[in-house]
């Protein structure tokens, strides 16, 4: 099981209540992890990487075990431990003002 | 008794006010939508409790938010604009090709005939389409691929299709405007289309009298009379008679005829509306006064109405969306700012009251008359 944690204001829009729990069959991985999201919560599609290049959106941020993601291929297996769902994995927005 | 219902869209979410015929009360509902940037909220005109509204912010992009009992709830329908085929490229500021990136939305214009058909705007500039409610959006390339798309611009809120007016009496005709581009006019519902900027002038491009590339703010016409427009011009008012096919102008006695907003009285298809703005170095209004001018004349003689509005110490702007009409029998006039307050009128502009006084900073107002 899979643990994601949106940013607020994609709770809001997806109408979730703290963390997101995925079965993911296969490697657990940036892309694995955000396909499995976007099949649950169809709303989020476009708003954490891009409809169409499929990249992460620019002020948003990929973290998980105390680690900054946001910047590695989004096939690289993402760590054990968010893998067994000991960690989570954070999706959140950059502080950039607003 | 009839009502109105004010869709007002702020830097941080959506408000709802609603009244009686009378607009003295008002019920305020929101935000909806909170923290996220509301450029437009608009109805359907053949079911007025369909509304759709564009929510956006630089973190997680574009969403579209559609509601049908008029704004109670919403949920998200498609936000997947994607450009039909190869984008291409427009100027940069500094003069050099960029590539056509979808932005935002910057205006939602719901068809005259049926609620699941939507126009959108789009930054940078473009025109789709949804005919299914807001489940998918489609280009109608037909704008882009213009001969002048190369050349066409930012503005300094980005390169946007910000006006879309629909004519009620010819399906096939639709105008728009863009800046820095200019308007433009289709004749075969969206499949071509062409400039209609002869007649503007503007010092800031090499060619002041060029075919594209006018900063044009906004365009507002009287479902009566299609034929005549008007249009607030980064500077300059303009009136054409033609279906856009030419212009001049009317800014009159005007006390600066930069700003953002235009707009037609409901029943008086010569009565128009501006609110001056200092100038493009200075977007708030002059003499921190904030006074809304009033033409009866189609433009040229020009009244200023101050009337329950600040005449001292008030430097706020209002942005080009933020201005409609209702259509009851003494015309409702309403406006919002850049300093969160929506003002109403229920005589034309001859008096003003504010209905809120301290949203978030104002992007778009838009009335709906309820029977």
């Amino acid at each position: 099981m899979i643990r994601v944690a949106l940013p607020g204001h994609l709770r809001t829009l997806a109408n979730i209540d703290g963390e997101v729990k995925l079965e993911i069959a296969g490697e657990v991985t940036q892309r694995s992890v955000l396909d499995a999201l976007e099949g649950v919560y169809p709303m989020l599609r476009g708003t954490i990487r891009d409809h169409v290049t499929q990249k992460r959106r620019p002020f948003l941020r990929f973290f998980a075990c105390a680690e900054d993601l946001s910047h590695e291929s989004p096939d690289v297996p993402l760590p054990a431990a968010v893998a067994s769902g000991a960690e989570p994995f954070l999706i959140l927005g950059a502080i950039a003002g607003g | 008794m009839s009502k109105v219902r004010v869709l007002v869209g702020t830097r941080k979410g959506a408000f709802v006010l609603t009244s009686d015929g009378k607009r003295e009360e008002w019920d305020v509902s929101g935000p909806h939508f909170a923290g996220w940037e509301i450029y437009h909220v608009k109805g359907s005109p053949v079911d007025r409790d369909r509304l759709y509204a564009s929510q956006s912010s630089a973190w997680s992009g574009q969403v579209i938010q559609r509601s049908n009992d008029g704004g109670k709830t919403w949920g998200p329908v498609d936000n997947k604009f994607v450009y039909d085929g190869v984008a291409g490229t427009h100027q940069w500021y500094d003069g050099t090709p960029h590539p056509w990136e979808f932005k935002r939305v910057w205006h939602l214009e719901p068809s005259l005939t049926d609620p699941d058909t939507v126009y959108a705007g789009v930054e940078d500039a473009a025109l789709f389409r949804t005919v299914d409610g807001g489940q998918s959006w489609q280009e109608l390339n037909g704008l882009r691929a213009h001969g002048s798309g190369p050349r066409w611009q930012p503005g300094a809120g980005g390169m946007c299709l910000h006006t879309i007016i629909l004519d009620p009496s010819d399906p096939n005709r639709i105008f728009i405007a863009i800046s820095a581009a200019g308007a433009f006019r289709t004749d075969d519902a969206g499949k071509t289309w062409r400039p209609i900027n002869k007649g503007l002038h503007s010092l800031y491009i090499p060619d002041p009298t060029a075919e594209v590339g006018h900063c044009v703010h906004h365009v507002a016409m009287h479902p009566s009379r299609p034929g005549v427009l008007f249009m607030q011009k980064h500077w300059d008012v303009m009136r054409s008679d033609d279906a856009g096919d030419s212009w001049h102008e009317v800014s009159g006695n005007l006390p600066t005829d930069f700003g953002f907003v235009i707009d037609v009285h409901a029943h008086e298809p010569e009565t128009i509306y501006v609110v001056p703005i200092k100038s493009d170095a200075e977007h708030f209004v002059p003499d921190g006064k904030l006074r809304v001018y009033r033409s009866r004349t189609g433009g040229n003689e020009w009244e200023a109405l101050t009337n329950g509005l600040p005449q001292t110490d008030c430097y706020v702007n209002v942005l080009r969306d933020a201005m409609a009409v209702d259509s009851l029998d003494k015309c409702g006039v309403y406006f919002g700012t850049s300093g969160g307050q929506v003002y109403a009128s229920a005589d034309a502009g001859d008096n003003w009251a504010p209905i809120v006084r301290d949203l978030p900073a104002v992007l778009s107002v838009e009335v709906q008359t309820l029977p």
